[in-house]
């Protein structure tokens, strides 16, 4: 679990995942419902876990159309749409950032590995 | 010259742990005033008290201080032990170094100072203490009950029961309340009426009982033992000691076509009503916002096929005045208004309803004589989705935020009845969460799921769609198997959260009673005293108070009447004599202590008053009633000129204690 992460997604939301009570409406109300890997209610409660690297990945991202439908019937007042912006929001500012970091490149190095793979990892997201 | 006494009590290790008690004592030994002063392992057990009643006796002491626990534990003990000594009982104050000490301080020395503090603060008040005397005032002998649904009948019949004589007012035409629709009970699945309808009759053939049907409370004055409440019988327009109940004008009243606000408006009833079979009283009642003779003096029907005259056009509202020495409040609930809640498609689809529609559309007195029809085109439903939580355990922006308790059981109810009557009806329910502590509740539910295969699904229905071939397509969450839902369905029920009547807010500011934010009753404490208000001689019943279902409503509707009784049974009752009074000469009648009192206990009167220059001058003045004042002090506060005080707290007092505090 990523902390700072869990911390950005829940400051740019402005949403408080804890009241969420897994009643499930979002995702009963959600129009793209089927395209998704990761449905709303799935969203929130992830987002609560802090396990959000792997919601980052996923294309379910990009398959929430923003029609806040989720946030009209939700009632407790969560806001899944805004909590998924806000994942998106963390996945599209990473890019430009590198993939790996110096430090992390010791633990990785064996005899055999070409160092063009080492210069290949320090590549950047692209922008 | 005053002579005190100071006991510190060690309570076990509770006290003498953090707090050095021997020298607590010895330091308030040495206060002015004092002249004994002692500590001892537990105060407050038998050969504690003695030695407060020893030392009382034996140095003569006019004031008393305990250094112990708060005083809601052991304040009345002490007074009692000094009242026995001889001493009065409000000379005896109370330092509370448990609370506000002992347990919230780890360090030793800075414990110890603060309980010297702490008793140094009661030495300094307790030298300005005066001896005061609890008044009396008497208990008239009647109750009003407010509501007459299941809570006020039981409420009702068990203070007839030991004797004393009873008022029901009920704003309907007739009791019973909202138990009077529904079809059957949880959990064990026998018809409300038939339990119900009993109970009515019982109440009104009771002598002790007098129901006030079509009537509202209008003003409430007094205070616990003696209040006076004007009643509004409202114009009903026929009779009620003529009526005999037969019916035959609401079988030949022309205008048929009024929404039957007791089938909740799935079919019609005459403007000349009586709301149902049982009802009681069983007297006619006209509507006059539809009646035609009242409207516009054309028909007058029923005043001719009315064989005893009972018929009045020409009545009016009436008023009647009452004194009782104890209320008790049923007000009840209300489902709420789905408006808002345009996803579930309530208002625009006929075949979406609430649960008590659903009650009504079920009861063999309902619209479809007891077969369950859809109201669109009658026919039957195969397949029925149950929404629970409909407005229930919400943001406060969608609905209300607490759980309404008893949908989870009528929905299981429901489910049950109709997989029993029309096997070939499919039933799902979709739920958060199955709430059913109870006796006996939660095996009623697990039958509903094993023995009648009613689909119980975890999720929330989102959208609910109106199709044109006349089915309804729900679309939900099934968060289990993580897939949304399409089913076909042919009638929706909502699990309406309820609410409680809107009568009860304006009556809560006639009883000056406390609410809650939903406009839920405040009892005066939550778990100790369940059913009495926080204002003396007011008692709660029922729903008022919270959501609840029948056994539960029953069982507070007889506690309230439990203490009813008891107050009752009082000739007199003693009043609290901390109580606040106002320096007359220095009131300057602006009324800010009016406006703050919570109780109504203080009122203006114009008095006479010598001058000095021996003429006389009529001033406006607060006058306190000391039986309905509660000594919350609000007064003190607000009065801006310094003339309202009150008994054992007074402003010289408190400062006396600042001051020592500060020393």
């Amino acid at each position: 679990m990523n902390k700072n992460l869990k911390e950005q997604v829940l400051r740019s939301s402005g949403a408080n995942v804890l009241k969420c009570m897994r009643c499930g409406k979002c995702s009963a109300t959600c129009p793209s419902y089927d395209e998704m890997e990761y449905h709303p209610h799935q969203f929130v409660y992830m987002v609560e876990k802090g396990d959000i690297e792997t919601l980052m990945k996923s294309e379910s991202l990009y398959r929430c159309l923003t029609c806040f439908a989720c946030v009209d019937r939700c009632p407790r007042g969560v806001e899944p749409a805004k909590v998924v912006e806000a994942v998106r929001l963390a996945a599209v500012r990473q890019q430009g950032g590198n993939r790996l970091s110096p430090d992390m490149i010791p633990d990785m190095l064996d005899e055999d590995l070409p160092q063009q793979a080492i210069v290949t990892a320090l590549r950047k997201y692209a922008k | 010259m005053q002579r005190i006494g100071v006991f510190v009590c060690h309570c076990g290790t509770n006290i003498a742990a953090t707090v050095d008690v021997k020298t607590v004592a010895e330091t308030l030994g040495h206060e002015p005033g004092v002249v004994i002063s002692q500590d001892y392992q537990y105060m407050c057990s038998e050969s504690g008290q003695n030695l407060v009643k020893n030392a009382i006796k034996e140095h003569n002491l006019t004031g008393v201080v305990i250094c112990s626990c708060s005083p809601r534990m052991h304040e009345n003990t002490f007074r009692k032990a000094a009242a026995a000594a001889g001493l009065n009982p409000y000379l005896v104050e109370i330092a509370n170094i448990r609370e506000q000490c002992s347990w919230i301080h780890k360090d030793i020395a800075t414990a110890t100072e603060k309980a010297i503090i702490l008793g140094r603060a009661a030495v300094a008040k307790v030298h300005l203490n005066a001896p005061l005397t609890a008044g009396e005032s008497p208990v008239v002998k009647r109750a009003l009950v407010i509501g007459g649904g299941i809570a006020g009948i039981q409420t009702a019949l068990d203070i007839a029961e030991a004797g004393f004589d009873v008022d029901i007012v009920e704003k309907n035409p007739t009791i019973g309340g909202k138990m009077a629709q529904i079809d059957k009970t949880f959990p064990t699945l026998d018809c409300a009426a038939c339990i119900l309808t009993p109970k009515m009759v019982e109440a009104s053939q009771n002598e002790h009982i007098t129901i006030h049907s079509f009537s509202e409370v209008a003003e409430v004055k007094g205070f616990v033992g003696n209040f006076q409440v004007k009643i509004k019988k409202k114009a009903r327009f026929v009779d009620e000691t003529k009526c005999t109940g037969c019916g035959l004008c609401t079988e030949k009243c022309p205008m048929k076509k009024v929404p039957n606000e007791f089938n909740m408006g799935l079919d019609n009833r005459t403007a000349i009503y009586i709301p149902f079979a049982q009802a009681v009283p069983k007297v006619a009642t006209i509507d006059p916002n539809y009646c035609m003779m009242l409207k516009n003096g054309k028909c007058g029907v029923c005043s001719k096929v009315c064989s005893v005259g009972a018929i009045d056009y020409k009545q009016q509202d009436r008023f009647i005045e009452e004194k009782y020495g104890a209320i008790v409040v049923a007000t009840g609930f209300n489902p709420i208004k789905l408006d808002k809640y345009d996803e579930f498609a309530y208002n625009q689809c006929p075949d979406v309803v609430t649960s008590l529609e659903l009650e009504r559309l079920m009861n063999a007195a309902g619209p479809n004589g007891g077969t369950l029809l859809r109201p669109s085109d009658k026919t039957h439903p195969h397949t029925i989705v149950f929404v629970q939580c409909v407005g229930s355990r919400c943001d406060d922006s969608k609905g209300k935020p607490y759980c309404s308790k008893i949908c989870c059981m009528y929905t299981a109810k429901h489910a049950m009845l109709i997989r029993e009557k029309y096997p070939d009806t499919e039933v799902y329910v979709f739920y958060i969460d199955v709430r059913t502590p109870g006796k006996n509740f939660d095996e009623f539910y697990r039958r509903a799921v094993e023995q009648y295969n009613v689909h119980y699904i975890k999720g929330m229905v989102g959208k609910v769609t109106p199709k044109s071939d006349g089915k309804i397509d729900v679309q939900a969450s099934d968060l289990l198997a993580n897939e949304q839902l399409h089913i076909n369905a042919d009638m929706v029920v909502l699990a309406a959260a309820i609410e409680p009547d809107k009568t009860a807010r304006p009556l809560a500011t006639m009883l000056t009673t406390q609410m809650d934010t939903n406009d839920f009753f405040t009892e005066a404490h939550p778990k100790l005293r369940p059913v009495e208000s926080a204002t003396a001689g007011i008692f709660l019943s029922g729903a008022c108070q919270g959501p609840k279902d029948i056994p539960e409503t029953v069982a507070q509707a007889s506690a309230a009447a439990a203490k009813a009784i008891g107050l009752l049974c009082k000739n007199s009752i003693t009043c609290n004599p901390c109580v606040a009074h106002s320096d007359e000469l220095m009131c300057n009648g602006c009324s800010s202590c009016e406006k703050v009192c919570p109780y109504g206990a203080i009122t203006y009167i114009d008095k006479e008053f010598r001058m000095p220059d021996r003429t006389t001058k009529v001033r406006r003045v607060a006058s306190v009633n000391p039986a309905v004042c509660q000594g919350c002090g609000a007064c003190t506060v607000a009065c801006p000129s310094g003339a309202m005080d009150l008994n054992g707290f007074s402003n010289s007092q408190i400062m006396a204690e600042v001051d020592a505090i500060c020393k």
